[in-house]
């Protein structure tokens, strides 16, 4: 026998017989929540691509634990945040829940901001009997995966249902012309569900243009909506083009006001030259504003700038509500088991998160109420809240 | 000591993995979930590997077949299974259907192979890469655009059909056919490809025939540890098949040595365990949180380290007399 086989062989049994022993057996369960703390798990994009978004929520759950501990725990117990990074990676999430689920016996799973992997967690955890709550996956799929998945923030279609109140209420407009991005899932629901119950509502929608995401030239479908005369706009898309569209509209004449979803929210919406300008008067609906009035907002507010040093948007205050509505859920069960939180926390109702006072309805859904969010002076101002 | 032949590797490869299948309910998730990932790169790695390693190409699009794989078996087992199969159908009968999907999305992944390699591969040099590079995107585009398989959400609520069995099947079979391959008579033809083309065409070889068998043959491996990473993962979007994908593939190849296929399972091996292994120390004590939050760093020195110092690959043994891959 020559030596180089005999290294590879060598070489091959070790690392296979390493592998075997790494694997151990199944340890055993029962210990979840019977310690002095109470571990809860969660995974967060807080590398990669969406780092920005992971980040924010995960600084929001980070602040509600610290704060329930210092508060005197639940139970007579002490939460353990377990944190998993997934480097926004796709595949990596489960490995992550599922080391969270045997390795930690978490009682439960936080995450994540992205609805495709919250995807990739919620048969895990649905398979493990752990409830998961993701603070800011919108797509309506990812509850759908079962009955120990839940959210604290609203759906697509509740956003749709939100503007279409909106419009006719607030900017007293009977008339609507819709312009949707057909390439993007989210805009042709949320440009659907408006219409739909601004038209139930008694309004009419006199025009619908369409546009794709690389779209640059919005005058063809500009110049149609303006000759059918609407008294406002309704824009689903993402900030991006909702830039471009709306100084278009501008440059053509157009003065009514144009709103959309939470996909205008970025700070980049008001940047380039005679953007904010044309923006003015413009309104879109989102999960938080840190400048409404509510004081369990105010106080939230003011606790995140100490600890942060910077301002929390949605995705932090959804991160920070669904620690509390964990924390809460535990409490009205009186026992930290994964399988005896799920029925609770099913039946929650009116709880009173940072984000506005919310029920979970039989999809598990948050209904809650909507901010909105509009445009004076360069700024993002909050302007008022809508309830479902 | 006789030299243990790749045919009885196979078979006790594929004894383990029957005995993992049986244990896998036995023992822990997360440990479940590592195994399975180790075998499907091994798929991926040593697939590759026939194509950059022992033939000497460059490809930069392994994710893309694997895409196609991930998207073929998907929607056999999640659309067509629930209506050709009788209502009810039995634990076998589901597994079976498994098998079918996987070896429709290796066909499917092989025939894309041959589309893309059949005009590609009679270029020389670096072009393949490109081809390659550009074939991966277009892909993600396709899937992005289908609304039947779900646009850029993708599937989801495909069955858990993937298990140690499969995953470790398929590798051992994956081991199998390339390592029989490259020792074959026939598998010169692909290191003469990769040592001097110019020698071998003047010898009267089709270099290009050998270049698109190898590459056909690496997407079809390619598409199968698609199908079983889909039924593992359970949702699957045009994301998790980009560029970054094949790099990842790539880089496992390079680390193992180019045309090392023991090389190349080993450093698939290692490089699926290297995240959780730093994932696990950094649980392990306050201290050393640090770590999981640098994770991604310290991934990419180690790889900058290991190019400097073993720019040929970790494992470079000496070929064996007589054996042509390690």
């Amino acid at each position: 026998m020559s030596l180089p086989t005999a290294v590879h062989r060598r070489v091959f049994l070790g690392v296979a017989v390493a592998a075997l022993l790494a694997v151990g057996c199944k340890p055993s369960g029962g210990g979840a929540g019977t310690g002095t703390e109470i571990p809860v798990g969660e995974f967060a994009s807080l590398t990669g691509s969406e780092a920005a978004f992971g980040r924010s929520s995960h600084n929001g759950t980070v602040l509600a634990i610290e704060q329930l501990n210092a508060a005197g725990g639940v139970l007579g117990k002490q939460f353990k945040l377990i944190t998993e990074d997934n480097q926004s990676k796709d595949g990596e999430s489960a490995t992550a829940v599922k080391k969270l689920i045997s390795r930690d016996q978490v009682v439960a799973v936080l995450g994540e901001v992205a609805s495709g992997r919250s995807l990739e967690a919620a048969p895990i955890c649905q398979q493990y009997k752990v409830p998961q709550i993701s603070p800011s996956s919108t797509n309506p799929k990812v509850t759908e995966m079962g009955d120990y998945i839940f959210r604290v923030c609203f759906v697509d279609p509740f956003q749709g249902t939100v503007m279409a109140k909106f419009a006719a209420n607030t900017l007293k407009a009977k008339k609507v012309a819709v312009l949707t991005d057909v390439g993007a899932p989210y805009s042709v629901g949320l440009g659907t569900f408006f219409k739909e119950r601004f038209v139930a509502d008694g309004g009419t929608v006199v025009a619908e243009q369409k546009f794709t995401k690389d779209d640059k030239d919005f005058k063809a479908q500009l110049t149609a909506i303006k000759s059918a005369a609407p008294d406002a706009i309704f824009v689903p898309a993402y900030y991006g083009q909702v830039t471009l569209i709306v100084m278009q509209a501008r440059e053509l004449g157009i003065t009514v006001p144009l709103f959309g979803g939470d996909g205008w929210e970025a700070p980049e919406l008001l940047q380039g030259p005679g953007a904010a300008a044309a923006l003015e008067g413009c309104y879109f609906s989102t999960h938080f504003s840190p400048d409404q009035d509510s004081p369990r907002a105010k106080e939230f507010v003011k606790a995140y700038e100490a600890k942060f040093g910077a301002k929390p948007d949605a995705m932090a205050a959804l991160g920070y509500d669904s620690a509390l509505l964990l924390s809460d859920a535990i409490k009205r069960a009186g026992s930290a088991e994964p399988e005896k939180i799920r029925p609770v926390l099913a039946a929650t109702k009116d709880f009173d998160g940072v984000t506005g006072k919310m029920t979970l309805n039989a999809q598990r859904n948050a209904e809650k109420s909507a901010v909105i969010i509009g445009i004076k002076g360069g700024k993002f101002v909050y302007t008022e809240t809508v309830n479902p | 000591m006789k030299h243990p032949g790749a045919r009885r590797w196979f078979l006790v490869a594929a004894v383990l993995s029957l005995g993992l299948g049986w244990a896998q309910d036995r023992l822990d998730p997360y440990f479940v979930d590592i195994l399975t990932r180790i075998g499907i790169n091994v798929i991926l790695a040593v697939s590759l590997n026939l194509i950059n390693g022992h033939t000497g190409q460059f490809s930069l699009g392994h994710a893309g077949f694997m895409g196609v794989g991930a998207y073929t078996a998907a929607a056999l087992t999640l659309f067509a299974g629930p209506k050709l199969l009788p209502a009810g159908a039995g634990f076998w009968v589901e597994q079976l259907w498994f098998l079918v999907a996987l070896g429709a999305a290796g066909l499917v992944a092989a025939l894309a192979g041959l589309l893309v390699g059949a005009p590609s591969l009679r270029l020389k040099g670096d072009y393949l890469a490109i081809v390659t590079l550009g074939f991966g995107q277009i892909i993600a585009v396709i899937f992005r655009n289908i609304e039947s398989l779900g646009g850029a959400l993708g599937l989801n609520g495909i069955p858990a059909r993937t298990n140690l069995f499969w995953s470790f099947a398929a590798a051992a079979l994956t081991v199998y056919v390339v390592t029989a391959l490259v020792n074959s008579t026939y598998g010169r033809g692909f290191l003469a490809t990769h040592d001097d083309e110019v020698a071998a065409e003047a010898m009267g070889m089709n270099t290009t025939r050998y270049k698109i068998v190898a590459f056909v043959t690496g997407a079809f491996f390619a598409g199968i540890a698609g199908g079983l990473s889909g039924h593992f993962t359970l949702t699957i979007n045009p994301k998790g098949f980009d560029f970054n994908k094949s790099i990842e593939i790539v880089v496992m190849v390079i680390v193992g040595g180019m045309g090392r296929t023991v090389g190349v399972i080993i450093a698939a091996v290692l490089l699926t365990l290297l995240p959780e292994g730093l994932r696990m120390l950094s649980s392990a004590s306050p201290s050393l949180k640090w770590i999981g939050e640098t994770r991604p760093l310290l991934y990419a020195i180690l790889l900058i380290a290991l190019m400097m110092l073993r720019p040929q690959g970790l494992f470079t043994w000496k070929r064996k007399k007589g054996a042509v891959t390690a």
